[in-house]
């Protein structure tokens, strides 16, 4: 078992989706800041932003830096992001749906964001 | 119904909270006897963290790929399904718990539902089961808010639950045996994984070696992650940890740096590695919300854990927990203190105070496999906790304007001078002091980082223990009074105003009775899907 991983793990680059044989359902698209991007039922707005190679969707209220995921499992509140206006959302646990419109959230999200 | 009715009613009920191995098995367990159980989970299916599994909708046809254990899982799925396709169990997915309280001899949960947060629902039951989890700790270093660097069990979650990496060409570091399957886990997947940086040196690990041959199924396990690194092709360096993580808007490198036996960076041995995102942890913290708020005796070893006794019994009658709320120490584990958990909850609910141990268990093979099998495995896990720590100086490579809150944005500076400056010697002070811990994490991610940070200004070389630890070091308080001041909160997560408000007046002043202060606004926060931050 382990031996037979091994000749495998070696050799060919993989995806995730390849590693585990997924065959998603069909892609639909959402957009992140006026962009257009793909992403997979059963994804997360965190995970979708992730496949398409965009790590950061908010700044924070102080410093106006960028945050993306930090502890992926809804406790650091760091991914937080404004979905379809409603701001403050844990992009690691509100799932993605078809025509999604997510907006990097400065400060607090709201109004004059970051006070 | 008449009283009397109802309350029996009630006892054959149990409420659990988490749905990861121990909540699963401790579920199973009293379902099998007769027992009516409420599982109470925020994932959207069940599992937990360890037995996260791709969402449905990825329709993965291999998941075991990701996964250590399949077979043990699939048994306990299945059981568990069962249970649930029989009644005897009922799932309620995406509702975190947020309160729990006892009236009279019943359990209140509350729960919210859904990613969105906006309603609450309550769960009643006789008995009471805590199977929470743990959490990650992560301690703090320059450039650890930078997009990109991500909690080793966050890297995994993401993996396993969305088949997504942090990038292409990653650094594992930090300390613990969850490094070993991230690591591992993300090359599978086709990250390139650059080194394994652990911080417990080469021969503490070694050590393990007699506790290892002691433990088949362990050893087999060990040898097989070296094995994959291997193939893979992935450097570990022991006795080395992460400086500082360099970018601009994500990560772009980081810092390595040999340790010497003070803990400090060797001058002259940093090695900049260049990557995309880095996977960084410091072993799990229980979480201890719920377990408190109801008054449970927690009880400091290794980290501060829900105190149990051979039943999983807390301090507080018709109250359980399991797993690692109880002290860090795998899913294996997990599984054999809920399944003790579960059976004792059907002893109890034979009648008032009964216990599994009362059914002449000297002759019960269930319960002396169980008993054998926790006990070996908890002594495994004591000496694989003792052997990874992370280094003993690591405060000093906080720079000034390293930030330690991240959701309150306060710099190293701001606690460094409220620790020196204004006296604060625990987390409490440096909370009202600085906000550090004040925001929506509630002082999850920053709490040891504090705790650090005021060792550090003691200077007494206690800041091994506590940089294991979530406690601040208080000549004044016991570990334990320490440790609630940080984690005893009324509400275990951020709750809309709207939920609250949701509650009828009754049982707001339950609420308020119990000593839980309505607090419920920052003061820089309005609208209703605010957080209900005490303090």
């Amino acid at each position: 078992m382990l031996i037979r991983r091994r000749s495998k793990a070696a050799s060919a680059p993989r995806t995730p989706e390849q590693l585990v044989g997924a065959r998603p359902e069909p892609a639909f698209a959402l957009h992140i800041d006026g962009r257009e991007i793909e992403a997979l039922p059963g994804h997360t707005i965190a995970a979708a932003l992730w496949r398409a190679g965009i790590m950061s969707w908010r700044t924070t209220r102080t410093g106006g830096e960028p945050r993306g995921v930090f502890c992926g499992i809804g406790i650091c509140f760091d991914c937080l992001v404004t979905v379809n206006g409603q701001p403050n959302q844990r992009a690691c646990l509100v799932p993605a749906s078809a025509g999604d419109v997510v907006t990097t959230q400065a400060g607090t999200g709201r109004e004059g964001g970051g006070e | 119904m008449n009283g009397a009715a109802a309350k029996a009613d009630r006892e054959l009920r149990l409420a659990v909270v988490g749905a990861g191995p121990a909540g699963m098995a401790a579920a199973v367990a009293a379902a099998d006897a007769g027992i009516a159980v409420t599982v109470v989970d925020s994932g959207s299916s069940v599992g937990g963290q360890f037995y996260r599994q791709p969402a449905a909708r990825l329709r993965a046809r291999a998941p075991q790929r990701l996964h250590h254990g399949w077979r043990t899982w699939r048994a306990l799925k299945s059981r568990f399904d069962r249970q649930v396709s029989a009644g005897r169990i009922r799932l309620l997915a995406d509702h975190h718990a947020w309160f729990a309280e006892r009236i009279g001899d019943e359990y209140r949960v509350h729960a919210l539902i859904g990613p969105e947060q906006q309603h609450s629902v309550i769960v009643e039951a006789g008995t009471l089961l805590l199977a929470t989890g743990a959490y990650e700790r992560v301690l703090p270093f320059p450039g650890w808010t930078l997009p990109g660097v991500v909690t080793a069990g966050g890297a995994q979650a993401m993996l396993k639950g969305s088949l997504v990496l942090p990038g292409r060409e990653v650094v594992v570091a930090g300390t613990g045996p969850l490094l070993l399957p991230v690591a591992v886990g993300l090359a599978d997947a086709g990250a390139r994984v650059k080194a394994l940086i652990e911080s417990a040196d080469r021969r503490s690990v070694a050590r393990l070696a007699p506790t290892l041959a002691a433990h088949p199924d362990k050893l087999a396990e060990a040898a097989g992650y070296a094995a994959r690194l291997a193939a893979h092709r992935i450097p570990i360096k022991y006795g080395h940890t992460v400086v500082a993580a360099h970018g601009r808007d994500r990560v772009e490198a980081v810092t390595v740096a040999a340790l010497d036996a003070k803990g400090q960076a060797a001058p002259g041995s940093e090695v900049w590695i260049p990557c995309d995102s880095l996977a960084v942890g410091h072993g799990l913290l229980p979480h201890l919300d719920l377990a408190l708020t109801l008054g449970a005796r927690v009880e400091e070893d290794a980290v501060p854990a829900v105190w149990v006794d051979s039943e999983q019994r807390t301090s507080v009658p018709g109250l359980w927990a399991a797993g690692e709320a109880t002290g860090v120490g795998g899913a294996a584990l997990a599984l054999v203190e809920g399944e003790i958990a579960g059976r004792s909850v059907t002893a109890w609910s034979q009648g008032p105070q009964r216990a599994w141990l009362d059914e002449d268990h000297a002759r019960d093979p269930a319960w002396s496999h169980a008993e054998q099998k926790r006990r070996s495995l908890r002594g495994f896990f004591a000496a694989v906790n003792a052997a990874y720590s992370p280094p003993a100086s690591w405060t000093t490579r906080l720079t000034d304007d390293t930030t330690i809150c991240r959701c309150e944005d306060v710099r190293a500076a701001a606690i460094r001078s409220a620790i020196a400056d204004d006296g604060a010697n625990d987390l409490r002070t440096v909370k009202l002091l600085t906000r550090a811990g004040m925001g929506w994490c509630q002082g999850r991610m920053c709490g040891p980082a504090v705790a650090g940070l005021i060792a550090e200004r003691d200077g007494n070389g206690r800041a091994t223990a506590i940089a294991t630890s979530v406690t601040a070091p208080s000549v004044t308080a016991p570990s334990v009074t320490a440790t609630s001041v940080t984690a005893q909160r009324p509400f275990a997560r951020p709750v809309p105003l709207g939920a609250l408000a949701g509650l009828d007046q009754a049982e707001l002043d339950l609420v308020a009775v119990d000593g839980a202060a309505l607090d419920v606004a920052e003061p820089d926060v309005a609208g209703q899907e605010e957080e209900s931050t005490n303090e």
